[in-house]
């Protein structure tokens, strides 16, 4: 694994892209590693839209907002627009092919995950689609192991959610 | 401490968790028993983990109609014995001014978090700022000291709200821990000591009855601090008073001695208080001096820049009031050169050029875009411009 890998997750509030990096970053430190994540969003609750920065490194973190990442996961499509240039050339796009139908120019290497669909589909609730994309996530970086995900998903989610987001999740590794 | 153990409230070892999550736990760990609250963002999370944190330690959590009742009810609930606190953000810590004023003035201890935000006024409420730092120091009226600190990261948010409560019932004074939006919302790895290695003191209480030999005020040394319901007698009031706490305010005497005397009570320990984290200071030519979440860009400029060849020294204010003088002084004595780091438009380092006069060159950077904190590429490009100048 590289020293420090930088990610940042972005969509609409209400997508839980805050929850999935705290996720992400919390299986990290699972795995013996340093995170650490940051959030910005608008001060409603829903519909605006919201970012969450993870940066995972084996050293210290002392700077803690990201400047250009490593992968970038777009859950809609002003989320992809917006975000698109704080991609480094040779990093990796995310793209939730459910919402965002436009591809933004990029030399990065795009994946394309119906996770809204299949969320939908699947598990009967768009409101996965997180879990799916952070399974994508995990399986392309290959930096965190999947006991840690899932022990991080368990200690994050209400008990009784627990279940559905594991397998959306692995779903997600899947796809 | 057996029972937050037991009641698996707080797990030593690595955690990952919020800012304004650690700064709870820290104030359960300090024995914090009271916490009032009127919701603003971004200090909303420690209310949330107050509530669910104090049922379970036998304390009290209550949401008050404002940030005014809020710190009332809080310096209530310190002279009824308990360690208590309340947190907000920069609007509703204009409002908790008088009352700060007040728990001075009464020598109550009581910690108030202030997590900034951007300003003035409503501002932008999920970004952080530090503009309050002048808030901090002479926001209550009339003439006054304070303790404030300064946290950089989550263990900050953890250890500095353990060390503000030590430090309130140490000195009988309101202690604020000037956190922002940056450390309370960011979550991330923090080593949560073993318990037992915590230091945590207690406020010193009277020992036995003398019916008339009251003294519970105005005493460098720090006095006595009865508590209501406890058979002694104590007259608190906020107008100026003597030792015993009996008004006088027509005598220019009492007023004097008040002021001086709480004045002492902090002046006298200022080693025991002010706190400056440093590194690479040997050598270094010129110091970037920071605090809070901006120390954070500092300290990954002095990494790069020691790659690079140049030799920078850091050096963080962790105390902020009372203002680290001797150190700074020190500090310009030896250096050529100190850069000084804020997310605002200039506080500390008007602070800081009054403390070094002609011994240092003191430069102000804030960031680029107020409401962020210091990119390390554009601290660099000012810095080599600095060393050259």
């Amino acid at each position: 694994m590289p020293n420090k890998v930088e990610i940042r997750i972005s969509g609409l509030g209400g997508q839980g892209v805050v929850l999935a990096g705290q996720i992400l970053g919390r299986a990290a430190v699972y795995d013996g590693k340093n995170a650490a994540q940051t959030q910005s969003y608008g001060a409603e609750a829903r519909g605006t839209t919201a970012k969450s920065e993870v940066i995972i490194s084996d050293g210290e973190i002392s700077f803690p907002a990201i400047r250009k990442c490593d992968a970038l996961i777009v859950m809609n499509q002003e989320a992809a627009e917006k975000n698109v240039k704080d991609l480094k050339e040779d990093g990796m796009l995310l793209i939730d092919s459910s919402n965002v139908k436009k591809i933004p120019k990029t030399s990065a290497k795009i994946f394309k995950i119906p996770a809204t669909e299949t969320a939908e589909i699947s598990f009967g609730q768009k409101v996965y689609a997180n879990m799916i994309m952070l399974g994508a996530l995990t399986k392309i970086i290959n930096i965190i192991s999947e006991e840690s995900m899932e022990k991080a998903i368990r200690d994050t989610v209400p008990g009784k959610s627990v279940a559905v987001n594991i397998q959306a999740y692995k779903r997600g590794k899947s796809l | 401490m057996k029972t937050l153990l037991s009641e698996k409230i707080i797990e030593s070892g690595t955690n990952f968790m919020m800012g304004n999550e650690a700064c709870a736990l820290g104030a359960i760990v300090a024995g914090c028993r009271f916490f009032a609250f009127y919701p603003i963002t971004p200090a909303n999370e420690i209310a949330l983990h107050m509530s669910t944190l104090l049922p379970k330690v036998g304390g009290i959590y209550i949401q008050m109609e404002d940030e005014i009742s809020s710190i009332a009810s809080v310096v209530g609930s310190s002279w009824a014995g308990s360690k208590a606190m309340t947190a907000t953000s920069g609007p509703g810590f204009s409002l908790m001014q008088e009352t700060i004023g007040y728990a001075v003035m009464t020598e109550t201890p009581c910690v108030i978090v202030d997590v900034q935000r951007c300003g003035p006024s409503t501002g932008t409420p999920p970004l952080p700022m530090q503009g309050d730092v002048y808030q901090a120091r002479h926001g209550s009226h009339g003439e006054y000291p304070i303790i404030a600190l300064a946290p950089s990261s989550v263990g900050d948010m953890f250890l500095l709200t353990i060390e503000a409560f030590n430090l309130a019932e140490k000195y009988r004074t309101p202690v604020i821990l000037l956190s922002d939006a940056l450390v309370g919302h960011m979550v991330e790895s923090v080593e949560i000591p073993d318990l037992s290695s915590i230091k945590i003191f207690e406020r010193k209480t009277p020992e036995k009855h003398v019916e008339d030999e009251f003294s519970f005020f105005l005493n460098e040394n720090v006095a006595p601090m009865p508590k209501f319901g406890s058979n002694y007698k104590a007259h608190v009031t906020a107008s100026t008073h003597d030792e015993r706490g009996f008004r006088n305010v027509e005598n220019p005497n009492f007023v004097d001695n008040l002021v001086r005397k709480l004045y002492l009570k902090i002046q006298r320990h200022n080693k025991d208080i002010v706190k400056v984290e440093t590194k690479n200071l040997d050598e270094a030519e010129v110091v970037l001096l920071s605090y809070g979440s901006v120390a954070r860009s500092a300290k990954h400029v002095i990494n790069q820049a020691r790659q690079e060849g140049l030799n920078i020294g850091y050096v963080r204010l962790v105390t902020l009031w009372p203002f680290p003088d001797d150190e700074i002084l020190n500090l310009a004595r030896k250096v050529d050169k100190i850069m000084v780091l804020e997310n605002n438009m200039g506080q500390v380092v008007n602070e800081v050029k009054r403390v070094v006069g002609c011994e240092a060159e003191v430069k102000f950077l804030p960031p680029r875009l107020l409401g962020t904190i210091h990119e390390p590429a554009y601290i660099m490009e000012n810095l080599r411009r600095f060393v050259n100048e």
